[in-house]
């Protein structure tokens, strides 16, 4: 083919119109306009966002994201992959909701398979799903409000988060990337000793929210930086799909824990924190809360822990026991199968939603019968949520920008993918 | 087998001769053994060059650059449990132009990578390197069409494996290319590396910048407008 020829792609391409999204402003401007460019590489946008900014003086007229500096190709690589081996990549993704990306995967997986989820194995998942919010939200709040130039807090949340990480580290070996959840439960038990740092940890945790509270909320800059900036009501946000704390923000008391309840959560008894007026420090107070809420499934859930195996006893899914494999053929062979081949799956498709600590974790999967899936693809909050800059920051300072971005907590790895 | 000590003669003698030089200067109050035991207590004889490699090695400030998951623990390097200040690497610096370590935290995607190598070549001489992670250094789990590694674009001069890495193995790594600098006395990484003449820049404002750089990088002040 000649390259004067047009591929059908191209030509596609070109037939969609792309008039009706092209936002024109409000008013003739008064001042000469800037186009700024900040990013990809820019301390304050968490990541590597990039955003072309309108500038009228001092004031944000307009807003564009770019995204795709942390391309990964993920769902591409987990489609060339066993389910179970797809897991670690998967993980990958939003790296500050390992937890939770894996969960999405176990259990749209499970969905297809029809597997039982034993109940232990689903209190730990609750367990280490919750410590992933909070260490989630640490790093958020300490970031953000480094971008504030609230640096003392910084500190504080990587000293909790550190805890955390040691627990993780205790229950799987990593601190990062844990890989625990498998498809069927979870890889091991937690270890002897697990129960009483985390009993330690619960009892520091409201505590320590309680002193980040306390440099926060009589620090009149951090303040007036947070209150009545960039509010955006409760309907644009439901428009543009935005989910977790930020629709929470605005008054809907919209969580999946509670509305479709999976893994157990209709077990434990929390609240959700929700906002009245939408704007940053609505934002900011909702994720605090939060926190603490977390603190409370976790004690409920380490209480009420039950008995009995951590992981499904259907050796076509989970491998057997290091002990059979000495023992018994069949063992042997399931072991062998899964290693190889993995599992298969029967075709079909399946949406799991999850609610992470940035708002609807959807996994996708459609499968064809064979050992990989077909199609794996994320709805990832954080790629939704960013629609939302726009609306906010219009007609507000730059300096509002970079506590909305802060507030809105994207990570760039769950939305490049 | 009989172990034969070398005699040490001449560079003992070199060492010796400055130390009396040395005394003669502070001759004073002190005399004899007295002042023999001062001196051999209180100086240090160094070169220039080997003084400012040591402050240069206890000072990189590493630019503020995250690209992904290892962005993370890199940030936990800082906090109070590591405290990278003990070395003086915590002063992270948000624009190129005032930092001299390049810590690659994470994937590189093709999209990123001439970003990148635009902010390594941002950065001033003597500057350094550091690929955290499997994906900087190998692709790592990925290993697909979007990743590229840094060594294909720019020069790394530690590498820390690690999916991520443990804030501890990069720690291990900054303090490598701590003990790196204080030995190599080269100034800029194209010493380093052989390669001179790989300016990544457009054909016909090429010379023009490559003039521009070789003047900053050899401190012709007239030359630098613009740099």
């Amino acid at each position: 083919m000649s390259t004067t020829d047009v591929t059908p792609y191209r030509s596609g391409e070109e037939r969609i119109d792309v008039t009706q999204r092209v936002q024109t402003l409000p008013a003739p401007p008064d001042q000469e306009l800037l186009t700024l460019n900040m990013g990809p590489h820019h301390p304050a946008t968490h990541g590597v966002l990039r955003l072309l900014v309108t500038l009228e003086a001092e004031v944000v007229r307009d807003l564009k994201p770019l995204i795709g500096y942390v391309h990964t190709g993920i769902e591409k690589t987990a489609e060339d992959k066993s389910y179970w081996k797809a897991i670690p990549v998967v993980e990958r993704m939003d790296y500050l909701a390992y937890y939770f990306n894996a969960m999405a995967f176990c259990g749209a997986t499970e969905t297809l398979l029809d597997v039982e989820v034993p109940r232990r194995a689903q209190y730990l998942r609750v367990i280490h799903m919750e410590l992933n919010r909070i260490m989630s939200h640490l790093v958020w709040l300490g970031t953000s409000m480094l971008d504030l130039g609230a640096v003392t807090v910084w500190w504080y949340c990587f000293r909790e988060r550190e805890t955390i990480l040691d627990l993780f580290e205790q229950s799987s070996g990593q601190r990062m990337h844990t890989r625990y959840f498998q498809v069927g439960g979870v890889m091991e038990d937690i270890p002897a000793g697990f129960e009483g740092n985390l009993r330690k940890f619960l009892k520091k945790m409201p505590d320590a929210i309680d002193q980040y509270l306390d440099l926060l909320n009589r620090n009149e800059i951090a303040l007036r930086r947070l209150r009545d900036t960039c509010p955006l009501d409760e309907q644009t946000l439901l428009d543009l799909g935005v989910t977790g704390p930020l629709l929470r923000a605005s008054g809907n008391p919209w969580d999946l824990r509670k509305a479709m309840p999976y893994s157990s959560y209709e077990d434990f008894e929390f609240k959700i924190p929700v906002g009245t007026r939408g704007d940053n420090y609505d934002r900011f107070a909702v994720r605090m809360q939060e926190m603490k809420e977390s603190v409370k499934i976790i004690e409920q859930a380490i209480d009420g822990l039950p008995e009995g195996p951590f992981i499904t006893e259907d050796r076509k899914v989970a491998l057997p026991p290091r002990h059979e494999l000495a023992t018994s053929m069949e063992a042997l062979l399931h072991h062998f199968k899964l290693v190889t081949e993995g599992f298969r799956v029967p075709p079909g498709e399946v949406y799991y939603p999850i609610e992470g600590p940035r708002g609807e974790y959807g996994m996708f999967i459609r499968s064809d019968g064979s050992s990989k899936p077909a199609r794996v693809h994320m709805r990832d909050p954080s790629f939704v949520n960013l629609q939302a800059t726009e609306p906010m920051v219009r007609d507000a300072y730059i300096a509002d920008l970079i506590t909305t971005l802060a507030m809105m907590d994207p990570v760039l790895g769950g939305v490049d993918r | 087998m009989e172990i034969i000590k070398r005699e040490k003669t001449g560079k003992e003698g070199d060492f010796r001769i400055r130390q009396l030089q040395a005394r003669d200067m502070l001759r004073g109050d002190l005399e004899g053994d007295d002042l023999e035991q001062y001196v051999r207590d209180r100086v240090i004889t160094t070169t220039l060059d080997r003084a400012a490699n040591w402050a240069r090695g206890n000072s990189l400030f590493p630019a503020t650059f995250g690209l992904a998951c290892c962005a993370i623990e890199m940030m936990s390097v800082v906090g109070a449990r590591l405290d990278i200040a003990r070395f003086g690497f915590e002063a992270f610096r948000a624009s190129p132009r005032q930092a001299d370590l390049l810590i690659l935290s994470g994937r590189i995607s093709i999209k990123m990578a001439p970003i990148v190598r635009r902010i390594y070549d941002q950065m001033l001489d003597p500057k350094y390197a550091i690929a955290m992670g499997a994906c900087s250094s190998s692709m790592g789990v990925f290993n697909n069409y979007a990743i590229v590694p840094a060594d294909k674009f720019m020069p790394v001069d530690v590498h820390v494996p690690g999916c991520p890495p443990r804030p501890e193995a990069l720690m291990y790594g900054i303090l490598k290319l701590r003990s790196m600098v204080h030995a190599d006395p080269s100034l800029g990484w194209r010493e380093r590396y052989d390669a001179e003449r790989t300016v990544e820049v457009l054909p016909a404002e090429g010379e023009e910048l490559l003039r521009r750089e070789t003047a900053v990088n050899a401190l012709i002040p007239e030359d630098t407008a613009g740099a």
